[in-house]
């Protein structure tokens, strides 16, 4: 293609700059208009100024990244103010996932209500359960059966791993390493296959109940989780030697992000970004819940807090993980998987043939649910991205007033500002990899 | 966990601190401890309890909102206090009428209730005093109404499709 007959003429004809007087981007040759020139740019004397020939750092300008970028891990709006390739400042614009969960919430029994939270944080949902489960059992002052504890543990800290090992794959897609989503991604099936096996679902299995568990392990399970335990400590020592020593990846890591600590402190960050700072806050130690106090593991803490102290720790905690479902397994203690609370927990198949007392709690619970008395309550649980509050507030019926998560995705978001302002956009790229926000849980 | 006994200790620091008048009651359910305070009386109390009280609370974890409907004052704003050092939780919450709920922000003190205020703002209309940023968060800007709220309909919002979209007054707007 030759210039234009029109660009031609008109600097034939005037010889002066062709946006002189309309200032419109398409005045301009056509192979001058690739250097990105902006209206910004025209001087009022009309002469076009395009290319470098203004320092881009001494003029600031605002784009959108997202809603749908791909590094910004779902349907997250960061509106960037620019100087240069500096981030200057940072406005994360959220809400496009909203479903208004915690409203449908409200119209449901409260059993239905599981699916529904396991539904926010989607890569996480035995935690969202978890939690739930617990606020309602606190409201009911309803005891859990140690089986049904340790089952609960073994789940919660394989969904630990298949959240970190996600968090793995899509972070390293984002600094430049595409096969270790292949990877991590196939590991993740293992535990999504032992998922299956447990409930019959691989995502939003619905599993946790008020009082325990929906069902007891399958035969077969056990080796299944054990061949995967025996597996996984090498596949992470592989993760490991790719990234570990990749030059690419650790100068995007290493001394970026920080944040101090008191900061974090203040915004109410948890998880492993705080323990990334060197703070050993987690739940499971500090206020141990459903027998987490049986288990041996170590917290892991970072020392400078930058994205490599946050990718190091992560790391870690899924070998500690591994540790806390090998100990669960070993010690599965025998006994029921649910409290024999019948007006709580459906009875067991059997019995509805033989017993009208069992076919009435049946009916009951299946068509009302059960009801709980007033209260309110607020339980946290260390979910994979810090702490997972859940909030229930019961009026006497069967559905529960209101409820509430406190998503740590949501508060830590609020950590991306501090992180990235000041760094250039890469390094922001490398910010929302490493805070591990889930959409879903932040807009619920 | 402080006991029933000690909520009544630390309901009475308050009391000393900021007058009688700030703190509503107090509330021990199932084990956990909730003191109930006057809605502008919420920053002094948490001030105090962060910073001068005998056992501190430094952190806010949470910050929600709830709708009491029908119970008068209807709306509630619950604050989840933290203690890393002595391993307790303390809730504290504040009840305002529906009609002009004001109560104070706490941004200043505790940098991380910004988004949280803004949900409660978002979802109950809940008007924080002194908020930096004080917008809705989750619904769209223009949205009308205060969709958390008891008397709000569920399933209120129609969907948009192109089949019905001349049903939808203005849709386009």
């Amino acid at each position: 293609m030759s210039d234009g007959p029109t660009t031609g003429d008109v600097q034939g004809a005037e010889g002066a700059p062709a946006t002189g007087v309309s200032g419109r981007p398409t005045d301009i040759p056509y192979r001058e208009r690739e250097q990105s020139v902006t209206l910004e740019r025209m001087p009022a004397d009309g002469e076009p100024v395009y290319g470098t020939e203004i320092e881009p750092e001494t003029e600031l300008f605002t784009i959108n990244m997202g809603p749908h970028h791909p590094a910004t891990h779902g349907v997250l709006r960061l509106l960037l103010t620019l100087e240069g390739e500096i981030v200057r400042s940072v406005t994360p614009i959220i809400g496009y996932v909203h479903t208004g969960i915690e409203k449908s919430c409200e119209d449901q029994a409260y059993w239905k209500v599981i699916p529904f939270v396991e539904r926010m944080d989607y890569l996480s949902y035995y935690f969202n359960a978890q939690a739930f489960c617990m606020a309602v059992e606190r409201l009911l002052d309803e005891e859990v059966p140690p089986r049904a504890q340790y089952l609960r543990v073994i789940h919660l800290e394989l969904n630990r791993i298949a959240s970190h090992l996600f968090w793995l794959g899509t972070s390293a897609l984002d600094l430049g390493a595409i096969s270790i989503l292949w990877h991590a991604l196939r590991d993740r099936e293992k535990i999504l296959d032992i998922f299956e096996m447990s409930s019959g679902q691989r995502l939003h299995p619905r599993y946790f109940q008020v009082g325990g568990v929906v069902e007891d392990i399958p035969p077969g399970f056990d080796q299944k989780v054990r061949g995967f335990l025996a597996d996984m400590p090498s596949r992470i020592d592989q993760y490991e030697a790719i990234l570990d020593r990749n030059e690419i990846l650790l100068q995007r890591l290493k001394h970026v992000g920080q944040v101090p600590l008191e900061e974090l402190l203040s915004l109410g960050v948890t998880g492993p970004l705080l323990r990334a700072a060197g703070h050993p806050w987690d739940l499971r130690k500090a206020m141990p819940y459903s027998s987490y106090d049986h288990f041996e593991f170590k917290i892991p803490i970072g020392t400078q807090g930058d994205h490599y102290d946050r990718y190091r720790v992560r790391m870690a905690e899924m070998r500690e993980s591994l540790k806390i479902v090998e100990q669960a397994l070993d010690g599965l203690p025998e006994g029921p998987y649910i409290t024999d609370n019948r007006k709580v927990a459906l009875p067991p198949r059997h019995e509805l043939a033989t017993s009208m007392e069992a076919l009435i709690h049946h009916f009951k619970l299946v068509t009302e649910g059960f009801r709980v008395p007033p209260g309110e309550t607020y339980v946290a649980v260390e979910s994979p991205r810090g702490e997972l509050g859940c909030f229930v507030v019961a009026d006497g019926s069967a559905k529960p007033a209101r409820v509430h998560m406190r998503d740590p995705s949501f508060v830590n978001l609020q950590a991306l500002r501090h992180m990235a302002e000041g760094g250039l956009i890469a390094d922001l790229i490398a910010g929302v990899a490493m805070l591990d926000p889930i959409l879903g849980g932040i807009d619920r | 966990m402080p006991d029933a006994t000690g909520l009544e200790l630390i309901a009475a620091g308050v009391r000393e601190r900021l007058g009688d008048e700030a703190v509503a009651g107090t509330i021990y359910h199932r084990g956990q401890a909730t003191l109930e305070v006057a809605p502008d009386a919420v920053h002094d109390a948490l001030a105090y309890l962060r910073d001068d009280a005998e056992e501190p609370f430094e952190f806010l974890m949470s910050v929600h909102g709830c709708d009491y409907f029908p119970e008068e004052p209807r709306l509630g704003v619950h604050y989840q206090l933290l203690s890393m050092q002595r391993l307790d939780r303390l809730g504290v919450r504040t009840r305002v009428g529906a009609e002009d709920p004001q109560v104070p922000s706490v941004v200043d003190m505790f940098s991380g209730a910004d988004f949280q205020e803004r949900e409660v703002f978002d979802m109950f209309g809940v008007v924080f005093d002194g908020h930096p940023d004080h917008r809705r968060i989750l619904m769209p800007e223009d949205y009308e109404g205060y969709p958390q709220r008891r008397d709000f309909p569920m399933g209120g919002e129609p969907v948009l499709f192109t089949f019905n979209e001349n049903e939808m007054p203005r849709w386009y707007e």
